[in-house]
């Protein structure tokens, strides 16, 4: 995999980070990621991201649980094996309402999850490169990604200049994943 | 729009002047430090409960339910009683992180976690009840639908102890998802101050390489909004589905519409008062006060409260139908065979009085409230009198049925019952001391996520900002 070179700035102030950002965008420089210790809520328009459609993939697996249960159900009580209990119908919706609602939360929950965990690349025993060990703790950790052209000494001085507490160059590979939604393109000017 | 202020009427969720480093090293020094003598006495404990458990449920499999003391008549007895009460303790943890999250309760943050660890726990516990009475356990499959060489011969959808089964697995898939989707970005912060070798290895594995990014976090807050969104109604039909196991009977005493409301309100009931045990012990063991606070403890006595007291109304309801409906059997069940003390069994209906709707009446007083003392003794109290409540459902509807020939004689639990019992117990707590050493009690990033604006020192920052004019006022504290 191709080794790739990075600006990272440490900010220790969330708004201080926040104009930081839009004055790095503005510059012309691409911002890979921004790494927090926790959700900044804004910070994902701040950097030009689309949103997410995880929900519309949960929408999604839940009718396919619902499809499920109705199908599988109905299937085994009319053709597979119809039961006669107390000569009640065959076909007893009312009565399999609990279980396609569980169903429907169970493919919903499960499937998201799971296309969560594919897109952000997470899996049991995973390795990435982390940029500042602070980052999951009290850092909020920016990374821009350099091109043939960046002068990173510059870079660096605007980054101190915006309120920075620590900067530096770091060499890392990029992802190694599967898919390639995870490196969709950010917009380089705000 | 994202307002970062909250007013100074409401009580700060965390004490004391805190950065974010401070919060990492607090809510991480139980993880990163030696257990003290007291985590190991439990843990023994805990360990020695669970073992005596594994050998009454070997002498239930090996000898037959016989080994416990049920009968024709009273086929449902501390077994399913337990069910019903580890089910029931198993609710807060979703409620409080999904429900309370749907309502932006911020409070939620300083109790999630464990509440959610707890819930698993609880269920796991409740599961082996109903596993270990079928009696051949080792046939324990053949609830599960799937094209099988047995005719092919399939469940019966249409019975509401069907619907348990996929109603107790879907619970607890759906609440391990949303407890361990929690905790990653926690375990990733115990990854990043590792200070051995194979601290660094194990909690890289379970951190799953979680590096916080911006793009994550932003799927992470709509996984946990949506899962939220899904378990609300779940933690809802959980315990509907179990009411039903007796609602849909035709027992006198179980034969109402008025169980799943009444069930889940129970539920909620048990589950805040295991809760707070759990809370006021986790507090104080790991010095945790700042973040735990007495205004936490004090949202959850309200929940108990109000819950007790819906409880409450159900009870009374139900006396008032027993004899509104005029139905010789239900005016039987509930003005004999339970609200009568001198009945065999009256002792449980008046144990269950006592403790689920008079002594939770006690925290309209603010000052109860907030008193660490009284609140501990309540929360056992009330899990106390859950369990009568399970027990007075299940053993005074069936002992006296319709036929007085096939009554039963008195029915107390044999060791290996009790033993099974005391065995959930072990295996709760050997759990839950386990998250407690090796987890992170608190979720530390959405303690991080409220510090700002509900913290007590930023809090006191604010005064300045409440005397501006308000546009000013909008326009420095809101962004999109």
């Amino acid at each position: 995999m191709a080794q790739k070179k990075f600006v990272v700035g440490c900010f220790d102030d969330e708004n201080v980070l926040f104009p930081a950002v839009k004055q790095v965008r503005s510059a012309g420089y691409k911002i890979k990621d921004v790494y927090t210790p926790f959700p900044v809520h804004g910070l994902d328009h701040a950097l030009g991201m689309r949103e997410t459609s995880l929900h519309t993939a949960g929408f999604i697996y839940g009718i396919t649980g619902t499809t499920t249960a109705v199908s599988a159900i109905s299937w085994i009580f009319t053709k597979d094996w119809p039961l006669n209990i107390g000569g009640k119908p065959h076909f007893a919706l009312p009565a399999w309402v609990p279980i396609i609602f569980e169903l429907t939360v169970l493919f919903a929950a499960v499937g998201m999850v799971l296309t969560f965990c594919y897109l952000c690349q997470l899996a049991p025993g995973v390795k990435k490169h982390h940029f500042h060990k602070r980052a999951t703790d009290d850092l909020f950790v920016m990374v821009i990604e350099c091109s043939d052209k960046t002068n990173t000494s510059d870079l660096q001085a605007l980054l101190k200049s915006n309120g920075a507490i620590e900067t530096n160059v770091q060499e890392a590979e990029e992802g190694w994943w599967f898919g390639t939604y995870d490196n969709d393109e950010l917009p380089a000017t705000a | 729009m994202h307002i970062k202020y909250e007013s100074q009427l409401r009580e700060p969720l965390v004490y004391g002047e805190k950065t974010f480093h401070q919060v990492t090293e607090d809510i991480l020094r139980p993880i990163e430090s030696k257990p003290s003598r007291l985590w190991y006495v439990g843990f023994f404990i805990s360990v020695c409960l669970l073992m005596f458990g594994v050998y009454s449920v070997y002498r239930e499999v090996t000898y037959g339910i016989g080994q416990w003391n049920l009968n024709k008549t009273i086929g449902w007895g501390w077994d399913i009683t337990n069910f019903v009460w580890w089910v029931g303790i198993g609710h807060a943890g979703t409620l409080i992180s999904a429900i309370l999250l749907l309502f932006r309760q911020g409070w939620r943050t300083g109790v999630n976690r464990a509440a959610e660890a707890m819930t698993i726990f609880a269920v796991m516990c409740a599961g082996q009840f109903p596993i270990f009475h079928m009696g051949r356990v080792w046939l324990a499959f053949f609830i599960m639908p799937y094209p099988n060489s047995r005719g092919p011969l399939w469940v019966n959808f249409n019975s509401p102890l069907l619907w348990d089964v996929f109603a107790i697995s879907t619970y607890f898939t759906v609440s391990l998802l949303f407890w361990y989707s929690g905790l990653i970005p926690d375990l990733a912060t115990v990854r990043d101050r590792a200070f051995t070798k194979l601290r660094k290895k194990l909690y890289g594995i379970t951190a799953f390489g979680w590096t916080g990014s911006t793009k994550h976090w932003q799927r992470h807050e709509s996984l946990s909004l949506v899962l939220a969104g899904l378990s609300t109604p779940l933690v809802l039909s959980v315990h509907t589905i179990v009411s039903f196991d007796f609602a849909t009977s035709v027992i006198p005493g179980w034969h109402t519409t008025i169980f799943p409301p009444y069930f889940v309100a129970g539920a909620i009931f048990s589950g805040f008062a295991m809760v707070q045990t759990l809370m006021l012990v986790v507090r104080k063991v790991f010095g945790l006060q700042d973040y735990i606070t007495v205004g936490h403890i004090e949202m959850m006595n309200k929940v108990i409260v109000l819950t007790g007291s819906i409880v409450g109304i159900a009870y009374l309801t139900e006396l008032f139908m027993g004899w509104y409906s005029q139905n010789k059997y239900e005016g039987y069940t509930f003005w004999y065979s339970r609200a009568y003390l001198f009945s065999p069994y009256g002792w449980s209906y008046w144990g269950m009085m006592a403790c689920n709707v008079l002594s939770p009446q006690i925290f309209w007083s603010k000052k109860m409230r907030r008193n660490l003392f009284v609140t501990f003794f309540m929360s056992i109290i009330v899990n106390i009198g859950m369990w009568f409540e399970r027990f007075v459902i299940i053993v005074t509807s069936l002992y006296r049925d319709y036929l007085p020939s096939s009554w039963s004689v008195y029915y107390s639990p044999s060791i290996y019952e009790i033993g099974f019992y005391m065995g959930t117990f072990g295996l709760f707590f050997t759990c839950f001391f386990l998250f407690a050493k090796y987890f992170p009690v608190i979720a530390v990033a959405e303690i991080k996520y409220v510090l700002k604006r509900s913290g007590e020192s930023y809090k006191t920052g604010m005064e300045k900002l409440e005397a501006q004019p308000l546009d000013n006022f909008i326009h420095d504290n809101a962004h999109h």
